[in-house]
């Protein structure tokens, strides 16, 4: 592209206006939430004033020292995290067979398969939601036809809905288009040259998956991970829903504090540690995964 | 091209018999004769009636018209000057700010923007709800524009200017023309996703403004009635004929972005 | 004064010099051919001309007018580029009206330019398709047809051949020959095909690691190439290379690396005990049977180490007694006869003293 200096003017004439949008409707509101966990929570929500009638800034770490202090918000932490991990390897046993067969679809039909794939995903989030309201519903079939087999064993009634069980299986209903797209997008690039090669050389089936597609797939089992694991981690619609009392997750620790409690500082820490959290793992899947399975544009022109 | 062996496609199908399950129970009870979301009992279309009869859904689904509108105007003009930022120039600061709100829980943004508004004294409502909806509608939209711009020619442009033409000229007759189907798909895009939000709007709306999700939450959380039965019907297609309008505009966005993978 | 100057000049990429201190003249008319291996610098050098990038150091003039600080649209020449950069959503005519309508030529006056433009390159009747519905070769000509419906004073081509396939590429070349004489406009041309180059160009520039290595007329380019690079670059080239032992009356005596003494008559200033370089082309070196009297001045004794096929000529690689290899050829014109020698077989190669040439290093 040419260096002119008069493009530079045009330049800022196109980047600017988003960016300043950014800068105000995301980067700012981030660093007040920042800031607000380091404040006193005010007595009727909000914050207490910066400088107090005293003179003291209202700067510290109560907010901080209470997260790690109480253990409950801690637990509560680590389940929101092993729940979003077990919902991503769910995803994942879901997702390949989806991916694999979509990659190796004739290419007219590659596309069909694929949008039938996005579309849940672009549906309404919460009917999504509902519509396991319904499918686990005390009255509905599942859950009658279930009870009926445990009455047979001799066991309690139990209830689909309103349980953890109800969590997971919504969890990874809505997060599992974001997985079968990373891996669909990598197992689509596979040279099937690759796996002629392994059955001459005397692969089976079993062995052609095992030693050559998943090891190459690699990267985009990652970014799905990735993918599903943010979210997954920040949900509260889904336990506020289909939860029971006890199913509470981080992000509804977060709603309450900002909604009910009207504690900033302390919603604020949580977000903090969710956004670390997510962000830190999902870091750890994409430097695995570029480890793993790196390329490099070559140099383009003469 | 190897084909998937049966087992392979018997797994494939009850994953999209997963996907698709759950939305056809809820279509088909939107039908259906009886209070009770447990069995068919017979074919009516009172609950779409009564939606219609609902004066506090009509005015939800009011803002949300309003909200989607405004939404996906501003943030395709805004996402369409990041999508050509990103493409042309190797801004860190701004692929970062775009693609963050994208790949972070959404729920961070809702309650980030509900402190910031408060702080600024901003009173909480349409208003407010649309200025964060933009904020997180421009990085799909820049992706869009983005990737269609990446599978332009890059000599169009130069051949542009050398035959005469000003990098303005070049815009307006090259550059805009081609990549106007990914400018729609990402308006399609933005309008979908400002109508279907949940979480961002929960925080930045208020308690005097309600959007159709918010209606549909309160319904679920107080109340179920096949009313909601209905709404998520009506909601559904109208959002799936945009994607699929907007796929078969730009059939980048079938693409999986690369960006939200690495 | 010549049409197009490049004066000194540099343009590096970090710490990648790709252009380094080139200086080319260009006359009016000529068909004029930058040649070199990718990366060689002639696509960064064709670039800077055109305007979509800017030298470090040097200067461009047109008609002795400096084009520095002009951007592309505001220079007098035009682009035909690789990968021909038709706009997709034009017809062909909207194409080649579109440097029309940018230079605010009249409404009225773009219909009749247009036509005759797609005249020249031998479209009319293709106007009103897209030029996805274009074959190659047609999209090449509508490239072409938009790059000279203006009547720029330059005409610059990026290896505007590369993405046909052989035979419509010959095709292509004698039309463009043909073109460049008939319009009469200078043409600048890109490319790594040597033969292409040999062919079509008037003066050709070889280039290599950013230095332009010689400039000449293509049958000096083959016949007396400078350095080792442009002998080794345009065709096969035996490069020899040795001890001069004297030179007296116009005939140099030099001893060879792994062959021995051997005469050159191309006229040389070395004395002796210099190193010196020449380069032979394997059509000048006989090969025969061994004690075959021929009266060349030189010849050396060897064994066919490989052979290759061509269809047209079959060439020999030769191992000579003392050490040194030898490539040459035999034209296969004898009646349906191919394989005058086989693997191993005893020979004998040998070239006239006229046959050599000094290269410079």
């Amino acid at each position: 592209m040419a260096q002119q200096a008069g493009d530079r003017k045009s330049r800022w004439l196109v980047s600017g206006p988003p960016l300043l949008y950014l800068i105000f409707f995301f980067a700012l509101p981030t660093l007040i939430m920042v800031l607000a966990s380091f404040r006193s929570p005010g007595e009727f929500g909000g914050l207490t004033p910066l400088v107090g009638e005293d003179g003291v800034l209202d700067l510290n770490l109560e907010s901080y020292a209470r997260f790690f202090a109480e253990s409950v918000y801690a637990e509560i932490f680590l389940k929101s995290v092993v729940i979003a991990l077990v919902t991503t390897l769910i995803c994942l046993l879901l997702a390949y067979p989806l991916a694999l067969v979509i990659a190796r679809s004739a290419k007219r039909r590659r596309d069909l398969l694929l949008l039938l794939v996005i579309l849940p995903f672009w549906s309404n989030f919460l009917i999504r939601v509902y519509a396991w309201m319904i499918i686990l519903g005390p009255q509905a079939a599942l859950a009658r036809g279930v009870n009926w087999l445990l009455a047979l064993a001799g066991a309690e009634p139990v209830s689909l809905l309103f349980s953890p069980f109800a969590v997971l299986v919504c969890l990874v209903y809505v997060h599992l288009p974001f997985m079968v797209l990373p891996l669909y997008a990598n197992l689509e690039k596979h040279d099937q040259a690759l796996l002629d090669a392994a059955q001459d050389l005397g692969a089976n089936g079993w062995q052609r998956f095992w030693r050559v597609t998943f090891p190459l797939s690699l990267p985009g089992v990652y970014a799905g991970a990735a993918l599903v694991f943010i979210p997954a981690l920040g949900i509260f619609a889904i336990p506020d829903i289909l939860g029971g009392p006890n199913d509470s997750l981080i992000g509804n620790l977060i709603k309450q504090q900002f909604l009910e409690t009207r504690d900033w500082p302390f919603g604020s820490v949580l977000s903090i540690v969710l956004t670390v959290a997510a962000l830190g793992l999902a870091g750890l899947a994409a430097w695995v995964g570029r480890a793993g399975g790196g390329s490099g544009e070559a140099a383009r022109r003469a | 091209m190897r084909k998937p062996s049966k087992w392979l496609w018997a797994a494939a199908l009850s994953g999209y018999a997963f996907l698709y399950l759950p939305l056809a129970i809820v279509i088909v009870y939107s039908f259906n004769d009886s209070r009770l979301n447990a069995e068919w009992v017979g074919f009516t279309f009172d609950w779409y009636k009564k939606l219609f009869e609902n004066d506090e859904m009509l005015a939800a689904a009011g803002n949300s018209l309003i909200i989607a509108v405004m939404t996906s105007v501003v943030s395709t003009v805004l996402g369409t000057m990041a999508g050509l930022a990103l493409h042309r120039q190797r801004l860190r600061v701004l692929s970062v700010l775009v693609l963050t709100p994208i790949a972070i829980p959404e729920i961070l943004m809702g309650v980030s923007l509900l402190i910031f508004f408060v702080l600024l004294n901003f009173t909480l409502g349409l208003v407010s709800v649309t200025l964060a909806h933009i904020a997180f509608c421009i990085g799909f939209v820049a992706i869009v524009v983005r990737s269609r711009l990446a599978g332009m020619d890059e000599s169009l442009t130069e051949a542009a200017r050398d035959c005469g033409a000003t990098p303005a000229q070049a815009f307006r007759h090259v550059t805009l023309p081609l990549i106007m189907p990914g400018v729609f798909a990402g308006a399609l895009m933005a309008f979908t996703l400002s109508i279907d939000d949940f979480v961002i709007t929960f925080f930045t709306a208020g308690a005097s403004t309600s959007t159709l999700p918010l209606q549909i939450y309160s319904m679920i959380k107080i109340a179920v009635t096949p009313e909601v039965n209905a709404v998520s019907t009506l909601l559904m297609l109208l959002t799936l004929a945009m994607i699929v309008a907007a796929s078969r505009l730009s059939p980048e966005i079938l693409e999986p972005s690369k960006e939200t993978s690495s | 004064m010549a049409l197009l100057e490049i004066r000194d000049v540099v343009r590096r990429f970090g710490d990648f010099v790709a252009v380094d201190h080139v200086s080319i003249d260009i006359n009016a008319g000529e068909f004029f051919t930058l040649l070199g291996p990718s990366g060689c610098g002639k696509t960064t050098l064709l670039r800077m001309i055109a305007g979509f990038d800017l030298p470090d150091e040097g200067r461009i003039l047109l008609n002795g007018e400096d084009l520095a600080g002009k951007p592309p649209e505001q220079r007098p020449v035009r682009t035909v580029f690789q990968s021909y950069a038709l706009f997709p959503h034009m017809t062909v005519e909207g194409n080649v009206a579109f440097p029309l309508k940018m230079a605010h030529v009249p409404a009225s006056e773009i219909p009749g330019k247009v036509a005759a433009a797609l005249e020249d390159v031998r479209l009319s009747g293709f106007g009103k398709r897209l030029p996805n519905e274009l074959s190659g070769g047609q999209k090449q000509r509508v490239a072409i047809a938009r790059a000279l419906v203006t009547h720029p004073p330059l005409l610059l081509l990026d290896e505007p051949l590369a993405a046909l396939d052989a035979k419509l590429r010959e095709e292509m070349q004698i039309e463009l020959i043909t073109l460049q004489k008939e319009v009469g406009i200078t043409f600048v041309y890109v490319t790594h095909d040597q033969t292409e180059a040999l062919a079509l160009s008037h003066r050709i520039a070889v280039m290599n690691k950013g230095s332009v290595e010689q400039i000449d007329e293509p049958s000096r380019i083959y016949g007396f190439p400078r350095s080792r690079f442009v002998a080794d670059f345009i065709g096969h080239c035996n490069v020899l290379s040795g001890r001069v032992l004297d030179n007296r009356e116009g005939i140099v005596g030099i001893d060879m690396e792994g062959l021995g003494p051997v005469k050159v008559t191309t006229a040389s200033g070395c004395r002796s005990g210099d190193q010196a370089t020449i380069a032979l082309r394997p059509e000048k070196i006989r090969i025969r049977k061994p004690d075959t009297p021929d009266g060349l001045d030189n010849h050396f004794g060897g064994s066919v180490q490989g052979m290759l096929y061509m269809g047209d000529v079959t060439v020999y690689m030769v191992h000579t007694d003392a050490g040194g290899k030898i490539e040459t050829l035999l034209a296969n014109s004898g009646s349906g006869r191919t394989r005058f020698f086989e693997i191993g077989d005893r020979v004998e190669v040998g070239w006239a003293a006229d046959a050599g040439h000094f290269l410079e290093s």
